[in-house]
């Protein structure tokens, strides 16, 4: 097909430290059952789901405790065995005060499991509905809940499935980890989605950094004609939903549409693991798998905690924290949420935790635009970062919503190859919060 | 030789006369008569094209203001006395016009606001600060200290005290209202300059937190709200003032345990 046979990818894109090899080679550890776990009513993307338990309740690990309220919402699943203490605003990794209930843990292992489905006779009902109850929600990062996903309008042609094993974020190893520890399960997972979305062909997507995973992959698929693993060249942000469908398909998502528009639907590889979890065991998603990296942790590890345990815990089971460190952050390096307090808990989607030194973070001072265009050729999108981040500063909201500032993923790839050090997707986060405000009046108007 | 040269300069003389004559026939046919009044009051207007007045710039409300759109009171920066030489010129009568000033409606500084434990890096702005976890402040309500409201004053009346608090210096101010539209926490109300009671928070949360976070935020105990018969109203732990039934000799300022509320009584604002 190609004259060259060159690695699939995007065009843009940066190369950042990868980092990986702190953790690549670490099997997951379990964490044990913290002493008081926050469960976050807003884990998922859209209406945050109702409590059902009062102050004071017993509840077990797997029961329902805040039901899905609205069509883009999640159910919450108590992770672990205890008592209600309060159902009150708390530290979120999302850096504000979120609704949680507070759990004290009572050291009693009950797991309240769904009957578990047999994967080859299932229908695709069947799996929606159970992705649905077992609160599943989407593990790349945004948290969206996974079972809208499954369901595509009946007018769109959706013709594959594709997982995304790229992990292009540096340093994070767990879908890694995923992809080597439970081969079987990522495609017994993939089968499922693409069961339930009605689609013939399936593949996976990942990056050639990772040659041992796509070995491992390439053997599992032998027996499937119809998935197939594909090879991605090493590139952040690879792992963006619009730029693996280019890269794996060849296919473009204009601007404002979804993967649904173009035939595709894109599941991340934890996100097949909880689903094959919640389908063939029975178990809605209790803990996460979360990399615990970066040069300031004494012990980085890959780890599997309790929905709802207190950072502090993790780090301290990974051994605390450096002298030298200087910024913890909750998710990738390129797009996680750098954290005040250590009280905050990890959440169904939390991917890793990261202790940044002083050489891993960039501080050095800002110095004015050198026009040199860096921004504009590295951004996967095709926009301007850097006329947007100005026209965001000065406010002027309408020119930056004419160069499509909505597109934005805000993946930060203009920032990290400034040579100016300007705070690009800062300012263009802002603009684009504004815009899409204005939008929305517009629409009520 | 000499006779190139006098073609040359009759040829461009000619055209010159042409287009001359042209030019005056336009003048005379298709001439636009502006009414004068808009030059006279444009003339008096301060401008400082601030846009406070709502209108895009000075030219643009003189418009307005000849055209009876607006009032000649409608320009903050000018004051009483523009209105009055507006009101002159087109042989109205001036509406009211109060003199509107800046109140911030914070008193967390430096000081007083508990910080989180961890610094803020990033543009220095508080509409940006205000996104990424909300500050460095632990109040999710307060004053960012970021400096938009200065910033964005085009007559230099506000700086940053010592406290990390804007401050208005109020001869320097015309009332533009920027300042309060520049403020993403919407701390910045405009009142007018007579005005003498305020509450000097906008933390909303529950008693408890609110006490943790600032030493002279309003914990919502409404001991001000009690005996005010409905001039000072308890909205989501926090007091709201109704300046139209407002008495002042019902309200115990000195029993507010923090003293978010005070009543400035002709002082200015003390600098905590």
């Amino acid at each position: 097909m190609f004259l060259l046979n060159h690695t699939k990818s995007f065009n843009g894109g940066v190369h950042p430290t990868e980092n990986k090899s702190l953790t690549e080679n670490l099997s997951f550890e379990t964490m044990p059952v913290p002493k008081v776990v926050i469960v976050s009513l807003n884990q998922h993307l859209g209406k945050p789901a109702k409590p059902i338990v009062k102050k004071g309740s017993e509840v077990k690990a797997g029961e329902i405790i805040a039901e899905q309220n609205g069509f883009i919402s999640s159910p919450v699943h108590s992770p672990v065995s205890g008592k209600v203490t309060k159902i009150t605003a708390s530290e979120n990794v999302s850096g504000f005060p979120k609704d949680a209930i507070v759990i004290e843990t009572n050291g009693v292992s009950e797991f309240v499991k769904m009957p578990p489905l047999d994967s080859e006779n299932v229908t695709a009902e069947e799996i929606i509905e159970r992705v649905k109850t077992a609160g599943i929600v989407g593990q790349g990062g945004a948290a969206f809940p996974t079972y809208v996903k499954l369901n595509p309008p009946k007018e769109k042609k959706v013709d594959v499935v594709i997982l995304n094993g790229c992990e292009c974020e540096p340093y994070l190893t767990r879908d890694y980890r995923f992809m080597i520890e439970r081969t079987d399960d990522v495609v017994s997972g993939l089968r499922l989605i693409m069961k339930a979305a009605g689609v013939e062909k399936g593949a996976i997507g990942v990056e050639d950094n990772k040659p041992e995973a796509i070995e491992k992959l390439r053997e599992a698929v032998k027996k499937y004609s119809n998935i197939s693993v594909e090879v991605l060249k090493t590139k952040y942000p690879q792992g963006a939903e619009k730029m693996l469908i280019k890269a794996v398909t060849g296919r473009e998502v204009p601007p404002g549409k979804l993967p649904f528009d173009v035939g595709a639907v894109i599941q991340n590889i934890g996100t097949a693991i909880a689903i094959h979890d919640a389908v063939v065991k029975g178990e809605p998603q209790l803990t996460s798998a979360i990399t615990v990296s970066g040069f300031g942790i004494n012990n980085p590890k890959n780890v599997i905690a309790n929905v709802g345990t207190p950072l502090g815990d993790i780090l301290d089971f990974c051994g605390g924290v450096k002298d030298d460190a200087v910024k913890v952050v909750v998710g990738g390096p390129m797009m996680g949420i750098a954290q005040y307090d250590f009280s905050a808990p990890v959440m169904k989607a939390t991917s890793g935790i990261l202790v940044l030194t002083e050489k891993e973070i960039n501080d050095n001072k800002q110095t004015p635009c050198l026009r040199c265009g860096k921004c504009v050729d590295a951004c996967p999108l095709n926009l301007i970062p850097t006329k947007l981040a100005r026209l965001s500063s000065l406010e002027k909201f309408e020119e930056a919503e004419q160069l499509d500032i909505t597109v934005c993923m805000e993946c930060g790839t203009c920032t990290y190859t400034c040579p100016a050090n300007i705070p690009l997707v800062q300012w263009i986060r802002f603009g684009k919060q504004r815009v899409m405000t204005l939008q929305r009046e517009r629409q009520t108007v | 030789m000499e006779f190139t040269i006098i073609i040359a300069i009759a040829t461009m003389g000619g055209l010159g006369f042409i287009f001359a004559g042209g030019l005056a026939l336009a003048d005379k046919k298709l001439r636009v008569e502006e009414n004068p009044l808009i030059g006279q009051v444009n003339e008096v207007l301060p401008n400082a094209n601030c846009g406070g007045c709502g209108s895009a710039g000075c030219y643009d409300f003189a418009v307005r203001v000849v055209d009876g759109k607006v009032s000649p009171g409608g320009c903050p920066v000018g004051g009483d006395e523009t209105a009055q030489i507006i009101a002159q010129i087109l042989g109205v009568e001036a509406g009211e016009s109060v003199k509107m000033i800046p109140k911030i409606l914070c008193g967390g500084g430096s000081k007083e606001a508990v910080k989180k434990s961890a610094d803020y890096y990033g543009p220095v702005s508080c509409k940006v600060a205000s996104l990424v976890s909300g500050g460095d402040k632990l109040c999710f309500y307060g004053c960012l200290g970021g400096g938009d409201c200065v910033s964005a004053c085009p007559f230099g009346a506000m700086i940053m005290n010592e406290n990390d608090l804007p401050e208005v210096i109020e001869e320097l101010c015309t009332g533009c209202g920027l300042c309060a539209k520049a403020c993403p926490r919407n701390i910045i109300e405009m009142h007018p300059a007579d005005r003498d009671v305020f509450l000097f928070c906008k933390n909303q949360d529950d008693p408890k937190r609110a006490k943790e976070v600032c030493s002279v935020s309003c914990i919502g105990c409404g001991i001000c709200a009690r005996k005010s018969d409905g001039g000072i109203e308890m909205i989501n732990n926090l007091g709201v003032i109704n300046y139209d039934k407002l008495d002042v000799s019902k309200i115990p300022f000195e029993k507010c345990s923090t003293g978010a509320i005070k009543y400035l009584n002709g002082k200015e604002i003390p600098v905590n």
